[in-house]
């Protein structure tokens, strides 16, 4: 008799799934409640704003966050996607709203290729500096040739027509459903492109690219991907802030400022993830108009209006140093903390 | 975190629980008539806005105070900050559009140019009138495409047409144009490209030399460009410029020697903010403008007996009084006041909501006698707005600098806006072919 051999078989599951108890909550609201209570004041100027510029921020994530490109120029690629989708609907309205964007997306996407062929030879602050050109050619480039904004005297863009199947979407309800659906499926694609193999190349680029280069991954070609993935998610970025959000715009509201505002949301929010973005945008976009609220409030009557108005950019500037100092990975990791601590609270760690 | 921290934070937050009960926000009611003010006390243009937003306050002020309201029916106003961005200005208009505790909106003023535009559809959607007095759409003059939007007094494209008025006076008739060379410097974006369409125009009925001669932005080195102007050697300069392209186009000048009486600067570059950078080269600089500064109009000296002298005024530097962004504040609440005045001729002495503002806007008729009442004589002009004629006057003055103050040395000079409708015309079709709208018809009353 031989004794038996106690056999140890490998658990059958690797990796333990649980229900996304958060997401589905955020999603339940996002799709429920806000329809039913949502006033004009929420819809346009706090929820379809924060939307718009979480997908601003996920896209310019995609190339800096996670491929470790720097750069300045998400403005300018917005701007690209704004005035593509515009001529599309101009010029061939027939296509249909989904098939505008769409191609406003793709247009900005190669045009994000062409401007993120010098990162072939040069990196960091230098590959930022091409991209700063980027931006302020673009700029330069919707303002001084009339015929991307339709010979308009005053250089603006507005949508020709928002309808979706015959559906007017010109209605705060229309643009904020139009804006969440526009973010989640393209959120839900940029959540799959970076669990996927693309997004290991991605992210073994940015941590230490000559290695990558050496176990064989084409890193031109994924840096010219991240450049081409990244203004196509800009480029629709930019066409929702033009038709969704502002109604009208010009190549101003692409300025260098909303550059710097959209790499803001992605270092405070969490460079290198997905649901930072999303905090960043409300940290940014959201925060100042809490502090006005609560300025006006608590000090309408009593501080004069200007030193008011200042008061609540130093509260917002102290804001953001004590947080980075906090926690330099960004808002997402301090609540990723916050949820680990949860979780084994009582006990500390 | 640390026990003295912990005590510090807890001293700002009761400090600021005790503040908060101090004095109590504006509050309103239904009887009152709902001011929206958008304002912008931070950022690159706060030097100018607080003096707007300070002309505005004192009239308004001088209206509840010293009138009793508009026929009895107070006005009250809160002020958002907008920092003349367009975000800010959609956010602004979002929270005030619906009225402050009860009372309403009658007519709403953007107070910037990039807010202007974002909130232009909104309003038509929304009934709530935009008065964009010198700025926003050109084409919203067309009021049968544009029911809501009104670029009251003065349009760029009568700018252009007022100052080939002047200077056809300075050159004695309009037949000693031919020939002549008008040079416009201006600041290359859509600012300052509104004028190329009506100059061309012009430049083809008069026979005068159009040359446009574009600077970028933001301007601060422009040798380049008063180099072509010294070797072209036109006879006039037409400055479309703002912020500081202008005083460096006017040093600019003086260093090559165009004699800068001859420059004429346009709307956005007629304030002492735009002269004083440029020293004792801005001696004799001419600008238009259809809100002259000067302090002894009859509304000042109301406004000093009444506000000032009583401490009640929200400039913080009296020696702004009588500014031309003063000024300009004062002239923008008084095209307000009186817009639903006369709305409230019709509607009855009571707040009133967009709808009626509207009507009182399309049906505004300030002559030289209602000016006299009202003490804006010389400051303001005629404006007589209709359902096609959202612009109503397009008459500007001219004044100049003699280094330390501006003194006008022109009455009103009218555009020819009838040579320019059609260009307007023109472009409100586009639009309107391209949003698929039908302009309405005005039959008179509605």
């Amino acid at each position: 008799m031989s004794i038996a051999i106690p056999r140890e078989t490998a658990p059958l599951l690797l990796t333990q799934r649980s229900v996304p108890w958060g997401l589905l909550g955020l999603l339940l609201i996002a799709f429920v409640a806000v329809p039913l209570i949502g006033n004009d004041y929420w819809l346009n100027a706090i929820l379809i704003p924060f939307l718009v510029l979480s997908l601003a921020g996920l896209g310019l994530n995609l190339l800096t966050g996670y491929t470790g490109q720097t750069s300045v120029g998400a403005a300018g690629f917005m701007a690209v996607g704004a005035f593509a989708t515009y001529g599309f609907l101009l010029r061939l309205p027939e296509l249909g709203l989904p098939v505008a964007l769409l191609g406003g997306g793709l247009i900005s996407a190669l045009v994000g290729y062409l401007f993120g062929l010098p990162s072939s030879r040069i990196k960091g602050f230098y590959l930022m500096v091409t991209t700063l050109a980027a931006q302020f050619f673009l700029e330069w480039l919707f303002v001084k040739f009339p015929w991307f904004y339709n010979y308009g005297s005053s250089g603006t863009i507005s949508a020709p027509k928002l309808a979706l199947f015959g559906h007017d979407l010109n209605t705060p309800l229309g643009r904020y459903w139009l804006t969440l659906v526009t973010v989640l499926l393209l959120t839900w694609g940029a959540v799959n492109l970076v669990k996927s193999q693309i997004g290991r190349n991605w992210m073994a680029i940015r941590d230490m690219d000559t290695a990558a280069a050496v176990i064989g991954i084409p890193v031109k070609r994924y840096k010219h991907l991240a450049f081409a993935v990244s203004s196509f998610y800009l480029g629709i970025a930019g066409a929702l802030w033009a038709f969704a959000y502002l109604g009208t715009a010009s190549a101003s509201s692409f300025d260098i400022n909303r550059s710097f505002q959209i790499l803001f949301i992605i270092i405070i929010g969490g460079m290198g993830s997905i649901a930072g973005n999303f905090v960043g945008a409300a940290f940014i976009s959201l925060l100042p108009i809490l502090l006005s609220h609560a300025g006006q409030a608590l000090f309408g009557g009593s501080v004069d209006a200007g030193q008011l108005q200042n008061l609540q950019k130093i509260i917002f500037g102290v804001l953001i140093i004590l947080f980075l100092i906090k926690e330099p990975e960004g808002l997402i990791r301090l609540l990723s903390n916050l949820r680990d601590r949860l979780r084994h609270w009582p006990l500390r760690f | 975190m640390r026990a003295s921290l912990k005590r510090s934070l807890a001293g700002a937050a009761l400090t600021l629980a005790a503040l908060a009960g101090a004095v109590p926000a504006v509050q309103a009611s239904a009887d009152q008539q709902f001011f929206p003010l958008a304002t912008y006390r931070v950022g690159a243009y706060a030097s100018s806005g607080v003096q707007v937003w300070a002309g505005m306050i004192d009239y308004l002020n001088y209206i509840n105070e010293v009138e009793g309201g508009i026929n009895g029916v107070k006005l009250v106003w809160q002020e958002c900050e907008t920092e003349w961005t367009a975000e800010k200005g959609i956010e602004c208009y979002e929270r005030f559009k619906n009225g402050l505790d009860g009372a309403p909106v009658a007519v709403y003023q953007p107070n910037g140019a990039p807010a202007a535009y974002a909130l232009s559809e909104r309003a038509e959607v929304d009934k709530i009138p935009l008065i964009t007095l010198g700025y926003g759409r050109t084409e919203a003059t067309d009021g049968t495409v544009f029911p809501y939007n009104f670029p009251v007094m003065l349009t760029f494209y009568s700018e252009a047409s007022s100052l080939i008025n002047y200077i056809a006076q300075r050159e004695g008739g309009f037949d000693k144009l031919k020939g002549k060379k008008i040079a416009t410097v201006y600041h290359d974006s859509a600012y300052g490209r509104e004028t190329l369409g009506p100059l061309k125009l012009l430049a083809e009925k008069y026979g005068f030399e159009n040359i446009q001669i574009p600077v970028a932005d933001p301007g601060n080195e422009q040798s380049a460009q008063w180099r072509q102007v010294r070797q072209l050697n036109p006879d006039w300069v037409f400055l479309r410029t703002w912020g500081v392209s202008t005083p460096v186009a006017v040093k600019t000048a003086a260093r090559f020697g165009f004699p800068v009486d001859h420059i004429v600067g346009d709307i956005w570059a007629s304030s002492s903010e735009d002269v004083l950078p440029a020293g004792a080269s801005a001696k004799g600089y001419l600008a238009l403008t259809p809100y002259p500064a000067g302090a002894d109009f009859e509304i000042h000296k109301r406004l000093k007996q009444y506000i000032l002298d009583k401490g009640k005024s929200d400039l913080k530097d009296l020696k702004n009084f009588g500014s031309v962004y003063y000024n300009s504040g004062l002239v923008n609440a008084a095209v307000a006041v009186e817009a639903i005045r006369t709305a409230q001729g019709k509607f009855g002495k009571r707040p009133l909501n967009g709808e009626e503002g509207r009507w009182g806007l399309e049906h505004l008729n300030i002559d030289d006698a209602r000016l006299k009442d009202m003490g804006y004589f010389g400051l303001m002009q005629n404006l007589k707005l209709s359902c096609r004629d959202h612009e109503g006057g397009g008459s500007a003055r001219v004044q100049q600098w003699d280094g330390a103050s501006w003194t006008l040395i022109s009455d009103w000079i009218p555009a020819d806006r009838a040579l320019l409708r059609p260009l307007i015309d023109e472009k409100s079709a586009a639009f309107a072919k391209e949003k698929g709208l039908t302009p309405r018809t005005c039959t008179g009353d509605e």
